[in-house]
Formats: C-alpha cells, structure tokens, sequence
C-alpha cells in the first residue's frame, strides 16, 4: 500500500459577486477535482462561497522573508503615493 | 386503504430510507479516511437527516394528536421501520460505504426528479429540495466508484469485493410495496417500473467506467419495506433512540 499523501491545495472563495477571492485555506486532496469539491464540502457549508478557486500549494511562490528590508521598507516615507493631498468635493463622502 | 393513511406511510417509507443512511454516514464522524471526506461524508448525512425530518414532519401532521417528528423518528421498533435493506447495511469499510451510497444515491437521484411532480404538493417541495443535495451526492458517489474501481489492484479488488456483497440488496429498490403501488395509484407516488431501467442504464455505465462488473449470482434480497429487516437494524435503532427512550422529551 502506498503511503503517498495527496498534495497540497490552497483554496480561494469569492463571498458574492462583485467581491475578490479570498485565501481561506488549505486542504489536501489527489486531483483539482477533488481539490473543488473537498473545498466545497470543508469550505463552503455555511454560505460563505459562490465561487472556488484551487491552486496546487506548489505552484504559489513567496518572497524570501529574509529580502524584507529591501523589498518593503523603501514605501515607508513614500506618503505622497497616498491619494491623501487632494481636497474632495463635499458630495464624494464615500471617497 | 383512506389517502391519508397512504401518505403517512408513503413518506414513513421514504423517511426511514434517508434516515438509516444518513444515521450509517454519521457513523463515519470522526472516523474517516481524511478529514475532507470526513466531513463530505457528514455533510452528506445531515442532508438525509434534513430530507428525513422534513419527512418526519408531514407524517407527525397527518397522524395528528401528540405526535411530532421526534416521537415518529425514536419511538418506533424495528418491525415499524420501512426501510430498505440496502441502507441499514454496515459500513465496513470505505470501498462498501462508497458502493451502498452510491447504489442508492442513483435510485434516489431518480425518484426524486419523478417525485417533484408529485400530485401531492409536500411532497414535490421536499423533492424540489432534496434533488440539488442528492445530485451533487451521485456526483460525489460516482467519482469514488471510478477513481477507486479503477485505480490500483487493492482498490479494484476491494470495490469489486463491496459490489458483490451489496448486490443482493438492490433488487428491494425496485420490488414495490403495497404502499408504493397504492401511492402511485393515487398519483403521489412514481411507478418505480420507470425508474428501474433508468438506474441500471446508469450503474451500468458507472460500473463500466469503474471496471467493475455485476455479479453472476443473482439472488435478491427483500423484506425490509414490510418490516421484516437484518439484524442490524436493532442496532442502529438502539444508538439512535437510546436517548429519548432514557430521557423521554429530552431536549438541547
């Protein structure tokens, strides 16, 4: 008997429409079949979804944590890429 | 026999199918072979128990008096229960969990696409309801007989082990009762001589696709519509009730 475990997936769940995706999780499962459907079953049972998405956990890649300095400080002292300096109408509350 | 009468019985019948199924999936909580189709197992219980209580629930309403959905479910014996033997078959193992489902997710697939035009409006709401969980379990029964039929030699062999012990407990699906015959008389019921072809067309196809085959020994097995069930029955009745016939009118 094989031991093999079932590969890795991350799932992501569109709430309603008009909203992104989400990451909610992971689970394991032996083909995107399977993967669409075991997060149906473990992610969606309280209405949370109305669509699914599975990537294997494989192909997601990350930064290297150690590259933090470099890749995310130089925004700090950037505040005019904030849409902050412009004086609104009154009537664009919502802005 | 008066048309109440007929329909309380009818729905018992249809209740107590869904009901020991779904009693039989629960037992998989905790248990199963991962923790996705642990809980796709129970997902599938609780749509059974759902469909049973809604079941329960007209029966309660046409036997009137005291009675409730809780006094139909829990306190009645075995000789009372209606349900076929198929279901109240132990689950074993994946491979005869996965075989039972799916032999009855088929005929249930198909009774209840005839039950929604049901003369009796209670009944075609509870199909109409039903019919979107039961699809989606055919599809998920289905893919198990396929991806485990054909998939390795251990897998075939214990599939094809599980179809030979449970054949002889689908002949009962379509051998109606008084009660089925009486129901489609009055126009509440489907002719299950409809249903028939249409369930072997599709686990043929299925087996076919799972390179699985029908046994050759064809005996079948019938009784438990009238009453007459396995010995396992009293079991599954045993866990069941235990609860309200300790504590009578327990409640959360």
């Amino acid at each position: 008997m094989s031991n093999k475990e079932w590969p890795l997936w991350e799932v992501f769940i569109r709430a309603k429409q008009g909203l992104n995706h989400k990451h909610v999780g992971s689970l394991h499962a032996a083909d995107v079949q399977m993967a669409i459907e075991n997060a149906r079953d473990v992610y969606t049972r309280r209405m949370e979804g109305v669509s699914i998405w599975v990537v294997e956990s494989k192909n997601l890649h990350a930064n290297e944590p150690s590259q933090q300095d470099e890749l995310f400080d130089p925004a700090n002292d950037k505040i005019y890429r904030h849409p902050t300096f412009y004086i609104l109408p009154e009537e664009l509350n919502h802005m | 026999m008066a048309e109440k009468d007929l329909l309380y019985n009818y729905s018992l019948h249809l209740a107590d199918n869904s009901m020991i199924l779904g009693q039989r999936c629960g037992e998989w909580c905790g248990h199963g072979p991962v923790l996705e189709q642990d809980i796709a197992l129970t997902n599938i219980a609780l749509d059974l128990i759902g469909e049973a209580r809604s079941l329960y629930q007209l029966a309660a309403e046409l036997k009137g008096g005291n009675a409730n959905e809780d006094t139909v479910a829990f306190l009645r014996d075995v000789l009372a229960y209606k349900n076929i033997l198929l279901v109240e078959q132990p689950n074993t193992d994946w491979a005869y969990t996965i075989v039972r489902q799916f032999f009855y997710d088929v005929f249930h697939f198909y009774l209840h696409s005839e039950l929604i035009n049901s003369a009796e409006p209670r009944l075609s709401n509870i199909a109409a309801k039903s019919l979107k969980e039961v699809t989606y379990h055919l599809k998920w029964s289905s893919e198990w007989m396929i991806r485990l039929g054909d998939g390795t030699d251990m897998s075939r062999e214990k599939m094809q082990e599980a179809v030979n012990g449970l054949w002889e407990y689908t002949g009962e699906l379509y051998m109606p009762s008084d009660i089925e015959e009486q129901a489609f008389e009055a126009g509440f019921a489907p002719d299950l001589n409809i249903l028939k072809p249409l369930w072997q067309e599709k686990v043929e196809d299925i087996l076919a696709e799972s390179t699985l085959y029908i046994p050759e020994r064809n005996y079948q097995q019938k009784g438990g519509k009238k009453g007459f069930h396995s010995e396992h029955l009293g079991f599954i009745l045993a866990d069941m009730q235990f609860l309200q016939r300790a504590y009578p009118g327990a409640n959360w």
